[in-house]
């Protein structure tokens, strides 16, 4: 099973993003080989309209079925749920202790938005 | 002669020059305010409205029991406004620009067109000048649609007056194009000359020919001018940095009612857009 985490950086010791669609980029994390594909999102980060739906297509390609993140707007929550991917919440500073919280169990399931679109 | 009032900068007197550029030219002269997220032409020019139509975009709507999850409406927009996880697809409405490409390569034609409102498209008369306006709903994004709506009415058998948005993106081309001339507001300021020069490179890639006026001359300095100079683009007008302009206007005045000292301005603006036009911009 992938998780993808929002990060602003490229490895497991990088700081979260709490944006979803505006992220700077994605950490999957693959559980069951234990391995890390990072993804950048700089170019949807910069689209003017139609990031959250851009990067939900994103998380939907590389297979993943989990996203942890800090927010979600309206639009990104919509693609995501239609994808059938389950979006969780954290304040964990960095990608590592997110992924331990997500092990653990520990983290909320975001069952609606949480913030406008453009909220960041 | 279709010509629009446009600027880079906000608030450096587009509405000021319009309003009185059609009083000027007066009675069946079309006003057309396309600045259609706050339209204020209609605060000058009162008169009684005569007609009001709602304005839509088509935007899809998806028969699921049709739809085979192909995907082909999500690859094609480039909006994002119709996605498809392998299952009957998503609508975005906010994000549609209306193009109506996801039904055309629909193979299985399980997308349909229907209408969304964005907007009203309001007439009023106001002693004699024709005032089209148009208003975007709130909450709505998509201002050219509505634009285009408001510049489908215009008669072309007589002059058009249309009133731009600031800046220099989509609602201000939609505006300007098709237009037979461009006057350029500015203010003498260095915001005032920035924006200008932005307007002008915007205005020359559409290709419509252009000219400026200066309002509030007084106020900076003569950078303008000088760009002007530089740049081969005729100063049409200038207009001084006159308190009494400023209280007309937010008593909602005209200046050439208000201020019959000015009429003669906005009569040789004219006479300098007809020179130029008749001359090839010569």
């Amino acid at each position: 099973v992938k998780v993808a985490f929002t990060t602003s950086g490229t490895t497991l010791d990088s700081p979260m993003d709490p944006r979803f669609g505006r992220a700077a980029g994605y950490i999957i994390y693959d559980m069951d080989t234990d391995t890390v594909e990072a993804v950048d999102n700089r170019q949807v980060l910069n689209s003017a309209h139609g990031a959250g739906i851009q990067a939900a297509e994103a998380i939907v390609r590389f297979g993943a079925k989990s996203v942890v993140t800090g927010h979600c707007g309206p639009n990104a929550h919509r693609a995501l749920s239609a994808a059938g991917v389950r979006i969780y919440t954290t304040q964990a500073p960095t990608v590592a202790e997110a992924l331990e919280a997500y092990r653990a169990g520990a983290l909320a399931t975001l069952n609606s938005a949480d913030v406008d679109g453009h909220w960041s | 002669m279709i010509i629009s009032v446009a600027s880079g900068k906000g608030g450096t007197g587009k509405t000021t020059v319009s309003v009185n550029l059609a009083r000027t030219i007066g009675a069946g002269v079309q006003l057309l305010d396309c600045d259609v997220e706050e339209p204020n032409a209609h605060l000058f020019l009162k008169g009684r409205e005569i007609g009001s139509d709602i304005v839509t975009i088509p935007i899809p709507t998806v028969d699921e029991s049709l739809c085979d999850g192909c995907g082909e409406c999500g690859r094609l927009c480039r909006y994002h406004a119709i996605v498809s996880f392998g299952s009957a697809p998503l609508v975005f409405p906010d994000l549609c620009h209306g193009c109506g490409g996801c039904a055309l390569v629909c193979p299985r034609g399980a997308i349909r067109e229907t209408g969304k409102r964005i907007g009203v498209v309001e007439t009023r008369d106001a002693d004699g000048i024709t005032l089209i306006q148009g208003r975007l709903d709130i909450g709505v994004a998509m201002a050219p649609p509505l634009i285009r709506a408001v510049k489908s009415r215009l008669n072309r058998e007589k002059t058009a007056i249309l009133d731009a948005p600031p800046g220099t993106s989509c609602p201000v081309i939609a505006t300007v194009r098709g237009s037979d001339f461009v006057v350029l507001v500015t203010e003498p300021t260095p915001f005032g000359l920035h924006d200008l020069g932005l307007a002008i490179e915007m205005i020359r890639e559409i290709a419509v020919p252009f000219g400026v006026v200066v309002n509030r001359m007084g106020a900076g300095d003569d950078r303008v001018h000088r760009f002007c100079r530089d740049e081969g683009v005729p100063i049409l007008l200038e207009i001084p940095d006159d308190r009494r302009i400023a209280e007309a206007y937010s008593r909602g005045e005209l200046m050439v009612d208000a201020l019959p000292d000015y009429t003669d301005h906005f009569a040789t603006l004219m006479w300098n857009i007809r020179d130029f036009r008749n001359s090839g911009g010569k």
